[in-house]
């Protein structure tokens, strides 16, 4: 199963002897336990983690060392911690190595309570394997173990610390990899405490991968206890994250009709080992009381449920009708709906009465990455790429705040090359993590951000410039220049900016793997064009740079490439031939565009009909609501923004007549009578689609056809372990009801069938014998941390024209004048809010910051705004609001708002914004 | 007997002003050192022989030239130009039954200074820091009042005695564990960490303070430095009969008539030093002995003729450690001797590596349980287990496996006193 191992010795192979058998491994600077997990033995291991790398504190890895064929007595050594040389001889097998991992073993156990039938961990539990493992059964420690008080350490995570084996991982990802400051080890000796210095939250966006990051029970899902079911009693399927444009994989886990919880699905390309806590924690909305579970119809003022074919009738009906008079009916799709839905959406009103549900201006910039990234300044940067990267230079982007999982790979790229300096300054091997971090305690790598506020990953950059998005743009297109002469030179730099420029051009090329990120976080086409520029620039000096571009939703790149036009667009059609049937695929209009506008664009349709899983304000004002599916009941594509191809299957089946959105859409295509027959499945929805759209080839190899077959059977989505079988519906009837059928994927909602062996894009859970846990995950990579046997799952759809045929982008002009008194206003998104569906959950809602209004402290002091003062903003005319003003170290003419947030007003950003204060807080609360 | 460490420290041990420091020769090797390149310094103090007196007994030279200079270090690594270096001197002096690193800086502080200067000099520190136990008040007044006059005569500071050479010299009291005292946790506890010990390699020459080439040296075997710089290494060899060349402080501790410090030539023997700290107390009758602080293996009252220097005594079966020894009497129960220091050593932990973090609280529980008469039989396999399994290589640092050498060798030595707390089912002793 393994190929990490090439049959046949290689040059500059290592060859090694591991308990007699010869193996030729390509694992130069390696270390021991990494080459044996990749060449799937099975070595016992803690404090070890494939992201962490090695720091030598738990000594379960501890295997027997030979210095030769002579030597019989050899001795016990840590794999972890020592590097493979070629001709090694060792032993994971020998007794004495044997008996010391068991007695390592032995110690953890001593504190820890035997309470693993009510533990969340059980079943799944690293350490539960590790001690079956070694072998260790009966306890000889006969004294009083130690125990901990716990602590709430808010919505995501259970704490438990009497389970804790002190393996360090955790305050390791949370400080040294996620920059995490308030977990802690406190104590010493057997006494040592994780968790933080008093009860509260935990502060960091990625602290759910502390559930997966800890060994045993100490820190679990303190959602899933909600709710709570075993590994194995969790139905599965490959999925993917749905709250923003990384698409990050994942494994969604239901049980009873609800889903329990998601976890990561390791995909080497693109999320590695981690997902942050939006991902992991947003999935609550497909529980949430605000699903849509059957189709309404107006009747007067309020909706009334209907059935199915009625509703059906009623819309092809009126489509039926609007097609022969002549005005169409209108489509509206959404970035957060998949490629076949917003597809199935274009079939049903053709091509050109299709919009994607994004304002003009937001759909421009959606065109502009597209452009740039299908012209290919630079390959597009996976996530891999940027963690790999050596320079990086980030224009507008709050990077993680909108791609939180690029974010985190961005910090480790930070240390890049100081890292490289000093292991070969230092002859330090790259794993050895306290070393590696020791090495370069105060150095920071060539790593620029430029934005107009400060940013969580300004603490790894050399250089933070606070700009406003046109000296942004300066700031990039002044870089470009620097590093190509032949890039246009922006006109009137300030100095500082053009000194600024020179050093960062210099970095930037110095480096083997510079990366440009932005994206379209501050809507500003001339910050993406200066990213372009600079992307374009280096590939020009010969270096092999890339570009990464962070689109805002799921889907919104893949959308917007069957899209003709927007939403002012869809509205100005709307307007010019009154009473047409509007129909809008899983997308509320109401938090793209302002209230009065989307009002008045909803009104000037005859007819609208809403597909959504769930009731907002465009369901509510529509006069047919149609329930559709989640991304957790139906199976669909999606591009990342890397341009990423990804395929999601349905974790368990749509509670009818719910159905996945294409299908209504589908069904209303025949009904109206467009199309003589309804497609079987979701083959058939991809190949149409990639027959109109041959850019999207991609999409169909993406993942196998619904027709795919391993040993003759499907792939199950139910773990051989599931309990109940037969029992959970026996209060009905004694007959065991048949599996639901799934004509769109070659999964099966059953247990029956072997899932090992199946590739990696059908690939519904981690485990393998001995390994219940996340960990068994290097059963399923070529190498640990490579790729998965197979292939990381999702297929590029844009590499760049072999043919060098791109230009430059001009600098934009002179940025308007500030208009007297005005606040240039931009975005500022947050993890925890601004996605319309994650904030539907629970957890996500109570980490949520109240609205807000930032502003530096020269423009407060300018019209006496303190911090906590609630602000009047007033842009273009449109309608006051309040806000909480926030002083933040931002440049004078600038203010930001956080759309999304509940009480954030929907404005078209950026805008010119008049600020001025509405009352003053209460003394008391300063 | 030359007694070059101690000879001026008065018997009050009130801190030798400056003045007084130089009269009786003080800064001469300072200025001696600075008159030479780096490199001569090093190899001065190598021909010497000296080695440190933290415990390990590692000779000082070439632990100095391991440092990255121009033109290569023995270490194989490159130069490394491009910050600071450092010079530590380990004064966080906390193996039980130690206290003569206390002496030498309450007594005779310039001594100490002039001696991490002529280091730093040789390894071209430009920042120098004295890791203080936090216990040793009277120490950080001394030198911190030492400090202060150094700097005022211009030993310390900016161009060091006329030369281009700039270094800064920082006191800074430990918070205080016993980890702290092992280079790699001080380096740690330094940069405000938790006292966990780190991997070598990379040793602290190469990646130390803050990542950058670091020196730790123990405060005794810095204050040996200056004399070998004045007097030659000759000189210095000549103190001590033996191959082990120079002086020691050795401390003897226990039920005897004086027990003291007494500075004396490498090599003398146990046998003598019990003389010196006048004997047994009555009717008391030695039955073994920790060499050198209690990370030290015992030594029988049949090894007394033992010289005491690195090498004899890791022929007998033990270290030299720090050199001031801890004596059993046969009115002490082993018992309960080795209990207090492994609850010490459990308690010390720092709880990074799982052999010592679960193993000695575990083995202290168990010899607690031997001393409340609650052992049992299979007690003693656990005992003797934990001895073998807290080897080195198989914990993270050496803190385990000195905590079992007393452990180790009382099993030994003293195992029908065990077998008597498991089969009476109580300590004898009480």
């Amino acid at each position: 199963m393994k190929t990490f191992t090439p049959a046949t010795a290689r040059a500059g192979a290592i060859h090694l002897t591991i308990d007699g058998r010869r193996y030729d491994v390509d694992a130069e600077g390696k270390n021991l336990l990494h080459v044996c997990l990749s060449l799937g033995l099975n070595l016992p291991y803690f404090c070890w983690h494939p992201a962490l790398h090695s720091v030598g504190a738990c000594r379960q890895c501890a295997v027997k060392l030979f210095k030769d064929e002579t030597d019989t007595k050899g001795r016990i050594i840590m794999s972890c911690m020592t590097p493979v040389t070629d001709g090694m001889r060792l032993s994971i097998e020998d007794p004495e190595a044997r008996m010391f991992r068991g007695q390592v073993t032995e110690w953890l156990m001593v504190n820890h309570p035997h309470d693993c039938p009510i533990c969340d961990e059980g079943g799944e539990c690293h350490l539960q394997d590790m001690v079956v493992m070694t072998g260790h059964a009966y306890r000889r420690y006969r004294f009083t173990k130690r125990t901990h008080r716990n602590q709430d350490l808010g919505p995501f995570i259970n704490h438990e610390m009497n389970r804790c084996i002190q393996c360090y991982r955790c305050i390791r990802f949370y400080r040294d990899y996620a920059g995490g400051t308030d977990l802690e080890a406190m104590g010493a000796h057997d006494d040592v405490y994780f968790g933080r210095q008093t009860d509260g939250t935990l502060e960091n966006e990625f602290s759910g991968n502390l559930v997966e990051v800890c060994p045993t029970g100490v820190f679990t899902d303190k959602t899933l206890k909600m709710h709570y079911a075993r590994k194995w009693d969790l139905q599965t399927a490959p999925s993917l994250c749905v709250h923003c444009a990384v698409g990050c994989n994942t494994i969604p886990g239901e049980r009873y009709g609800a889903l329990r919880r998601v976890r990561t699905r390791y995909n080497g390309e693109v999320n590695g080992y981690f997902l942050c806590d939006r991902g992991r924690y947003g999935y609550e909305f497909v529980n949430g009381g605000r699903r849509l579970r059957q189709p309404l119809v107006r009747t007067g003022d309020s909706l009334q449920p209907a059935a199915a074919a009625d509703a059906v009738s009623r819309v092809g009906a009126a489509v039926s009708r609007a097609t022969g008079s002549g005005a169409s009916a209108i489509g509206i799709g959404s970035p957060r709906a998949s490629l076949e839905t917003n597809y199935a959406l274009r079939s049903l009103v053709g091509p050109a009465n299709f919009y994607l549900g994004v304002s003009d201006r937001h759909l421009a910039i959606l065109r502009l990455m597209t452009r740039v990234l299908r012209e290919g300044p630079a390959p597009i940067a996976s996530v891999r790429h940027a963690a790999r990267s050596d320079a990086v230079l980030v224009l507008g982007e709050d990077v993680w705040n909108t791609a939180p999982i690029l974010a985190l790979n961005l910090r480790q790229a930070s240390s890049n090359a100081p890292a490289a300096a000093a292991m070969k300054q230092k002859k330090l091997n790259a794993w050895d993590d306290a070393a590696v971090r020791g090495a370069i305690r105060h150095e920071k790598g060539p790593f620029f951000i430029a934005s107009v506020e400060a940013t969580r990953l300004d603490e790894v950059a050399r250089e933070c410039h606070r700009l406003s998005p046109s000296d942004i743009a300066a700031l990039g297109f002044a870089t470009a220049h620097e590093i190509d002469a032949s890039a246009p030179a922006p006109a009137g730099l300030s100095e500082p900016i053009q000194a600024a420029a020179q050093r960062i051009a210099a970095a930037l090329k110095a480096a083997e793997h510079p990366l440009v990120v932005s994206g379209a976080g501050l809507a500003a086409p001339e910050v993406i064009q200066a990213a372009a520029n600079v992307a374009r620039a280096l590939k020009k000096a010969g270096r092999d740079a890339r570009i990464g571009l962070v689109f805002p939703e799921a889907n919104s790149f893949g959308a917007s490439l069957l899209a003709a036009g927007g939403l002012d667009d869809a509205g100005r059609v709307l307007a010019a031939h009154g009473g047409r049937v509007l129909l809008v695929a899983e997308n509320d209009l109401f938090r793209q565009m302002a209230p009065e506008s989307a009002r008045s664009l909803l009104a000037s349709a005859g007819h609208v009909v809403a597909v959504d899983h769930t009731t907002q304000a465009t369901t509510e004002a529509a006069e047919i609501v149609l329930p559709s599916c989640t991304y957790a009941e139906s199976s669909g594509s999606m591009v990342s923004s890397e341009g990423r191809a990804q395929r999601y299957f349905s974790v368990f089946p749509p509670l009818e007549p719910a159905q996945s959105a294409w299908r209504w859409f589908d069904e209303i295509a025949v009904r109206a009578g467009k199309k003589a027959a309804a497609w079987k499945g979701l083959d058939e929805v991809i190949r149409a689609m990639t027959q109109e759209f041959p850019e999207l080839r991609g999409v169909r190899d993406a993942a196998p056809g619904a027709d795919y077959r391993l040993n003759g059977s499907r792939v199950p989505r139910k773990s051989i372990r599931e309990s109940g079988r037969t029992a959970v519906t026996a209060n009905v009837s004694l007959h065991e009801p048949p599996p639901a059928r799934d004509p769109d994927s070659p999964l099966a909602y059953t247990m029956e069938g072997a899932s090992i062996g199946a590739p990696a894009s059908l690939n519904a859970r981690f485990w393998s014998p001995g390994w219940n846990s996340d960990q068994s995950v290097s059963k399923f990579q070529v190498e640990v941390s490579g790729q998965l046997i197979g292939g990381d799952p999702g297929v590029r759809l844009f590499e760049p024209p072999a043919q060098e045929a791109g230009m430059y982008f001009p600098p934009s002009p002179a940025d308007q004048p500030a208009r007297d008194g005005m606040l240039m206003l931009v975005p500022r998104y947050h993890v925890f809010g601004s996605e319309e569906l994650s904030s539907l959950a629970p957890g996500i809602a109570s980490r949520t910051s109240p609205s807000s209004i930032s502003l530096s402290r020269a423009e407060c002091e300018k019209r006496g705004l303190r911090e906590g003062d609630r602000a009047r903003v007033t842009v273009d005319g449109a309608e006051a609001t309040e806000m909480a003003v926030l002083i933040r170290e931002m440049p004078e003419g600038t203010a930001s708002i956080a759309p999304g947030v509940p009480g954030t007003p929907v404005l078209p950003l950026p805008a010119w914004a008049g600020v001025t204060l509405a009352s003053v807080a209460a003394e008391a609360e300063r | 007997m030359l007694k070059p460490l101690t000879a001026d420290i008065r018997p009050d041990r009130a801190a030798l002003p400056l003045a007084a420091y130089e009269s009786a020769g003080g800064y001469q090797g300072l200025r001696k050192a600075i008159a030479q390149t780096p490199f001569q310094v090093q190899q001065a103090v190598t021909a010497s022989g000296l080695r440190g007196r933290g415990g390990a007994g590692f000779p000082t030279g070439m632990k100095w030239s391991f440092v990255p200079l121009s033109g290569g270090s023995a270490g194989g690594a490159g130069a490394d130009s491009s910050g600071h270096r450092y010079l530590i001197v380990n004064a966080d002096e906390k193996e039980p039954g130690t206290m003569k690193d206390r002496w030498l800086m309450e007594g005779n502080p310039h001594q100490l200074l002039e001696g991490a200067l002529i280091a730093a000099w040789a390894v071209q520190a430009d920042i120098a820091y004295i890791f203080l136990r936090r216990e040793y008040t009277r120490c950080a007044e001394s030198l911190t009042r030492a400090i202060a006059e150094a700097q005022k005569a211009g030993y310390v500071g900016e161009r060091v005695l006329g030369s281009e050479w700039n270094i800064a010299l920082r006191m800074h009291m430990s918070a205080g564990r016993y980890m702290c005292g092992e280079e790699s946790g001080l380096l740690n506890a330094l940069e405000g960490r938790r006292a966990t010990p780190r991997n070598k390699p990379p040793f602290p020459q190469v990646s130390g303070l803050w990542g950058r080439p670091t020196v730790v040296n123990n405060v005794e075997t810095l204050c040996n430095v200056p004399h070998i710089l004045r007097e030659g290494a000759e000189w210095y060899k000549a103190l001590s009969p033996g191959s082990d060349p120079g002086t020691k402080i050795y401390g003897v501790s226990g039920k005897l008539n004086r027990p003291g410090l007494w500075e004396l030539p490498m090599g003398t023997t146990a046998r003598q030093l019990i003389d010196l700290a006048g004997g047994m107390r009555d009717g008391l009758r030695l039955r073994g002995l920790l060499p050198g602080g209690a990370s030290t293996d015992f030594l029988s009252a049949e090894q007394l003729d033992v010289k005491l220097d690195f090498d004899s005594v890791a022929r007998a079966g033990s270290r030299l450690g720090t050199g001031t020894m801890i004596v059993l009497d046969d009115h002490t129960c082993p018992v309960g001797m080795v209990l207090s220091l492994e609850k010490f050593f459990a308690r010390e932990s720092c709880g990074f590596c799982t052999p010592c973090r679960e193993g000695l609280p575990w083995v202290a529980r168990t010899l607690e349980a031997l001393e409340q008469g609650k052992g049992e039989s299979s007690d003693l396999d656990i005992l003797q287990q934990h001895v073998g399994l807290l080897a080195p290589g198989r914990t993270f640092c050496a803190l385990a496996p000195g905590a079992v050498e007393p452990l180790g060798s009382a099993l030994r030595l003293f195992r029908e006193d065990f077998e008597a707390h498991v089969h009476q089912k109580r300590c004898p002793w009480k």
